[in-house]
């Protein structure tokens, strides 16, 4: 189990997350929603210490780290074997084929023996569907293709925790929806996830639970069917917008 | 004319093969070494006692780029024999010329592709960093794994650009006593009177030189592009 409690993270002396505490639940898929500019990226980024709150505390299966404290090299290196990131960019390793891409961190991370990373490799694209591309560059990749061996460079970390910042904001709806399905399958395999997104329709499907963030605070944090279900005035806004039901309108 | 040619060619050749081509190849590699380690301590981001080494390495950098290649190599061959300093050099640092040059040149060349090398590194999109260190890399497994391989490829036209120039500063070495190429060029004009042929003739054996390194260059950024296809 994840938590974090009291999260403080500022840029400068502009402070964007102003105390968030909450928990992210293991084989469940969380889903941060908010406008832009609300905090979700840094929340993300910071459960992975790619940025570094001033305050708080992250907790892991009973291990707790105070981020006011001094935190080792050692002890974040720890911490990151248990999560992985996938970006909104992929960024991909562009000079390793497709299968490098993927055998990279569990030959040189975890050292397995190579036999047993590429065969393993081979299956993550299999169900990635790409079982045919384990020998191009990303370069020859489509984005949506681009993503999908992301995420399975991500599943062969075997990480407890995956967290993905917009994985298919850079998409055209078609690539999309070649992404969101992988995502719905390994959700179903309850690998704990926990997913930015600005797709209302994917995270009523995929969600389990719903953090809902704005101005660096946590409007909402509860179960899926009651975010879709609320009466909070911000929160009907908020999904009239993104769905865009009041285009007709006025 | 064809006659000048033929007699003075075996003899700058021979020049080249023992003292052009060696010194340039030896300074550039050594060069190489020290560029990279230079731009690694001045992109690394300890702080405490490091800062001291950066600020090293940052004055070194600056002092080569900001002084004339001549004026080192006449300081480092004609003025270090009057360094003397009690207990570690009473009687100067007298310095082999092809050793005095080899130095010069290694620290000068190193200046200039420390910053090559920074900069290519610097290039590289900040995400394959947090790519790499959400994979569990450590930030050197990340450096040498994921970010130098695509630096490389980047830096090769400017680090060619430092070698071909380090082949001709080579010329200078002259004037520190090295027979190389140009000073034996200068040599045989001062017999044969004929300076026009002799300097264009020693020209000719440089740019075919540096033209075998162009392609070196070509062949280097094929291989290290082979990830980079057009689709
Ligand atoms: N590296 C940074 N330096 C300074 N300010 C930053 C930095 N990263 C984010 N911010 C600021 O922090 C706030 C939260 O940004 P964040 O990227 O977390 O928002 P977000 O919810 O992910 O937005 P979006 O939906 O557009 O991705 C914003 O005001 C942003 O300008
Ligand atoms: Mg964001």
């Amino acid at each position: 189990m994840l938590k974090v409690s009291q999260l403080t993270k500022s840029f400068g002396d502009q402070e964007v997350l102003h105390g968030l505490t909450t928990t992210f639940p293991e084989h469940q898929t969380t889903v941060i929603l908010g406008p832009s500019g609300s905090g979700k990226s840094t929340l993300l980024r910071s459960l992975n210490f790619l940025e570094r709150p001033e305050s708080g505390h992250y907790n892991f299966d009973g291990k707790d780290l105070d981020w006011s404290q001094p935190i080792s090299n050692a002890t974040i290196l720890q911490i990151r074997r248990h999560t992985e990131m996938v970006f909104q960019g992929y960024n991909l390793f562009p000079h390793l084929s497709v299968l490098k891409n993927i055998t990279e961190g569990p030959i040189h991370v975890l050292r397995h023996d190579k036999a047993t990373a590429q065969t393993e490799a081979q299956q993550l694209l299999a169900k990635v569907g790409l079982a045919d591309k384990a020998d191009e560059y990303p370069s020859q990749l489509s984005g949506g293709q681009s993503q999908r061996v992301a995420i399975a460079r991500s599943l062969a970390m075997h990480p407890e925790y995956i967290f993905l910042d917009e994985p298919t904001s850079a998409l055209d709806p078609e690539l999309e929806l070649g992404v969101l399905k992988v995502l719905l399958q390994i959700a179903k395999e309850k690998q704990s996830m926990i997913i930015v997104t600005h797709n209302l329709a994917f995270a009523r499907q995929v969600a389990d639970k719903i953090l809902f963030v704005e101005n660096g605070h946590i409007l909402f944090d509860g179960p899926n069917q009651d975010f879709f279900g609320t009466q909070n005035q911000r929160i009907l806004d908020f999904i009239s917008a993104m769905t865009f039901s009041d285009l007709a309108g006025d | 004319m064809w006659q000048i040619i033929q007699t003075a060619s075996p003899q700058l050749i021979k020049a080249g093969l023992k003292y052009t081509i060696p010194i340039a190849v030896i300074a550039f590699a050594i060069g190489l070494a020290i560029a990279l380690v230079t731009a690694l301590i001045r992109l690394s981001q300890k702080r405490g006692g490091f800062l001291i080494i950066k600020t090293l390495f940052r004055f070194y950098v600056w002092v080569f780029r900001s002084t004339p290649l001549l004026v080192q190599l006449f300081i480092v061959y004609f003025g270090l024999p009057y360094l003397k300093i009690q207990g570690l050099s009473p009687h100067g640092i007298q310095l082999d010329p092809v050793v005095a040059g080899i130095l010069t040149f290694s620290l000068n060349t190193g200046a200039y592709c420390s910053e090559t090398i920074r900069a290519s590194i610097l290039s590289i999109n900040q995400g394959q960093w947090e790519a790499a260190y959400s994979i569990g890399m450590t930030r050197t497994m990340a450096l040498f794994r994921i970010i130098l391989p695509q630096a490389i490829r980047i830096s090769l036209p400017p680090l060619a650009n430092s070698f071909i120039s380090l082949v001709k500063d080579t010329s200078l070495a002259a004037s520190i006593t090295i027979v190389e190429m140009f000073e034996v060029s200068q040599q045989i004009a001062a017999q044969n009177y004929q300076p026009l042929v002799m300097y264009m003739l020693v020209a000719v054996y440089y740019a075919v030189f540096c033209t075998l390194l162009t392609w070196l260059q070509g062949y280097l950024e094929k291989v290290t592009s082979r990830y980079i296809v057009a689709k």
